[in-house]
């Protein structure tokens, strides 16, 4: 049995995106008097744009790595995973739209000008030239902060991230029509290359695309704290989906062992971010340094409930909740903690972004609310599409027996 | 009358547990099986209830970080304040990321350890305790199941070893029940 997107399915995406829409541009009203606006706008496109490629990239290399490890419990659940990656090309598309705008308006300046006359409102304040020229910090940043190498480093990006979607997909379906132990031993050696990759561009992917907004400010831990929170993410939404499709009467084959490990993922990937977070936190905390500490006092003084909420968010709720064996089987609490946690990690996003670019005048409203939805609407129809163009379960995978069976 | 007791050897896991499974389904309770190593999937057959030792852990790593929390609330805060690099250290809460790594570290000391001398105290495997394994070849490469005859009211003791060496056994005893310890 295939699985299609029922017509209620469809209907409720669209409803989503519409009502997503209607509350942006009521947003966009609302908000018309404020100089802030084109900023704002802006950095939303980056936050959602980030948060849901996010998803994608952290879907992308957990495929890799089941690959590289040649994991057999997780063949099950491949099409699921590879569903959820799908998302990188259109996540790309949208991110190089939205790094064109910014790169034509020197980081997204919009005429803002303070009362001393200087340029202000960017995303990225080092693409614009007039800063630059007063600023011996970013000027040192050069040639990392510049907008050839980072339109060159970009292009390698999201080239590599979609080439290896679109191959690892390719293999995937052609495994089921030919079998044998060849894509398998081909997937396992691009699976490694990827990982490879991957933990580089991961975190310099980070610095061009989000530290960059703070360009004064560095962490050298900054990257895998995107990459925790990416990978995070991504389990939650593979769990999700899985949910969805065996509460359709899909994936059959998928246990309450499968679903038991997937949590576990969530659980493990949750410690890695908290930590992670922590261990950047405290540092920065304890050394007390005026040019380090300034990131973390724009995010307490201005954003108290959403920087300390999110980070309980993130951190207590899953280890509180998925702390037990039963909590990690049982669909209704895996629900719950999933759709919170996705929350908790979109409003850990828009901790990264806002307050380097819109300073103590962000905010989440209507304009926050309704660009989530448009992408949210925009990513579960990119990747259901993708779910139902192939049978849900992998054929003639080395593995297959070994997940069918899998038990723990 | 003293409990009986009847020792089945296999040779083979799967063969155990296969008999194992064909036995249940015949409504024989099985006190326990001893193996060199742990069968998977043996547990819910022969109807051993789910381990409560992540519980333990749980309790223990609470305590662990109270005791990390109360010792450096004392330590640090009231017996005798240190001025480290001019942080507030009169306060609890504001010192309190300076000590989220101590606390942790506390938490999985008394967490792992807890649990692990838990487990050797439940199992009376500490070291130096006398082993009550009634065939030491089970610690090799032999797998045995215990059935109690008290426990199998509904069978007597012959019509038990009957239905045990339908299966593929390598040996068969009934011996008075000896708690070893």
């Amino acid at each position: 049995m295939e699985f299609q997107i029922s017509a209620k399915a469809k209907k409720t995406i669209f409803g989503v995106i519409g009502v997503g829409l209607v509350a942006f541009i009521i947003g966009i009203f609302q908000n018309s008097e404020t100089p802030q606006l084109p900023t704002r706008i802006l950095s939303n496109f980056l936050v959602d744009g980030l948060f849901f490629m996010g998803i994608a990239l952290g879907a992308l290399f957990f495929l890799a790595l089941q690959y590289a490890t040649e994991t057999g419990w997780s063949v099950a659940i491949k099409r699921v995973v590879e569903g959820v990656s799908s998302y990188v090309v259109v996540g790309a598309i949208i991110l190089v739209v939205l790094f064109l705008v910014l790169t034509f308006t020197d980081g997204g300046w919009f005429g803002a000008l303070t009362n001393h006359g200087h340029h202000t409102g960017h995303i990225y304040a080092w693409m614009d030239p007039v800063v630059v020229e007063h600023d011996t910090i970013i000027q040192n940043k050069a040639p990392f902060l510049t907008k050839g190498f980072f339109w060159g480093v970009t292009v390698l990006y999201l080239g590599v991230y979609v080439l290896f979607y679109k191959g690892f997909r390719k293999r995937s379906l052609q495994e089921d029509l030919e079998g044998g132990t060849k894509i398998h031993f081909k997937n396992f050696a691009k699976g490694a290359l990827f990982l490879v990759l991957f933990g580089y561009f991961s975190s310099t992917s980070s610095w061009h695309w989000i530290m960059s907004v703070d360009a004064h400010w560095f962490s050298t831990l900054y990257g895998w704290y995107v990459f925790g929170g990416m990978w995070c993410t991504a389990m939650t939404t593979i769990m999700l989906l899985i949910l969805y499709l065996k509460k359709k009467g899909h994936l059959q084959a998928v246990n309450d062992s499968h679903i038991h490990d997937v949590g576990k993922w969530i659980f493990a990937t949750s410690f890695l971010w908290s930590y992670l977070f922590f261990s950047q936190f405290m540092l920065y905390w304890y050394a007390d340094i005026p040019e380090e500490v300034i990131y973390y006092v724009t995010r307490i003084e201005n954003y108290k409930l959403i920087f300390w909420g999110m980070f309980m968010i993130n951190f207590i709720i899953p280890m509180l909740i998925l702390m037990s064996r039963d909590a990690k089987r049982n669909a209704g609490i895996l629900m719950f903690v999933c759709l919170v946690i996705i929350l908790g990690h979109w409003a850990d996003v828009f901790m990264l972004v806002m307050p380097g670019t819109m300073g103590e005048f962000g905010n989440i409203g209507f304009l926050e609310i309704g660009l989530f939805m448009v992408f949210a609407g925009l990513f579960t129809y990119t990747v259901l599409t993708t779910i139902s163009k192939a049978p849900l379960m992998p054929k003639n995978h080395p593995y297959l027996d070994e997940s069918k069976h899998h038990d723990i | 009358m003293a409990d009986r007791v009847i020792y089945a050897m296999y040779d083979d896991d799967d063969v155990l547990k296969d008999s194992a499974k064909k036995l249940v389904a015949e409504g024989v309770h099985i006190s326990d099986v001893f193996s060199p190593f742990p069968i998977h999937g043996i547990d819910p057959i022969i109807g051993v209830k789910h381990t409560r030792l992540g519980i333990v852990a749980f309790m223990f790593g609470l305590l662990g970080m109270t005791l990390a929390v109360v010792g450096f609330k004392f330590f640090m805060i009231v017996d005798w304040p240190m001025n480290i690099g001019g942080k507030p250290n009169f306060t609890l809460l504001q010192n309190f990321p300076a000590f989220v790594p101590i606390t942790f570290e506390l938490t999985v000391l008394f967490a792992a350890h807890g649990m692990a001398i838990t487990y050797l105290i439940r199992n009376k495997t500490l070291p130096g305790m006398p082993a009550d394994n009634p065939y030491p070849s089970t610690t090799d490469d032999r797998f045995v199941m215990e059935i109690r005859l008290s426990e199998n009211s509904k069978f007597s003791g012959t019509e038990l070893q009957a239905k045990i060496k339908e299966t593929d056994i390598i040996e068969i005893e009934e011996k008075d029940y000896v708690v070893v310890k």
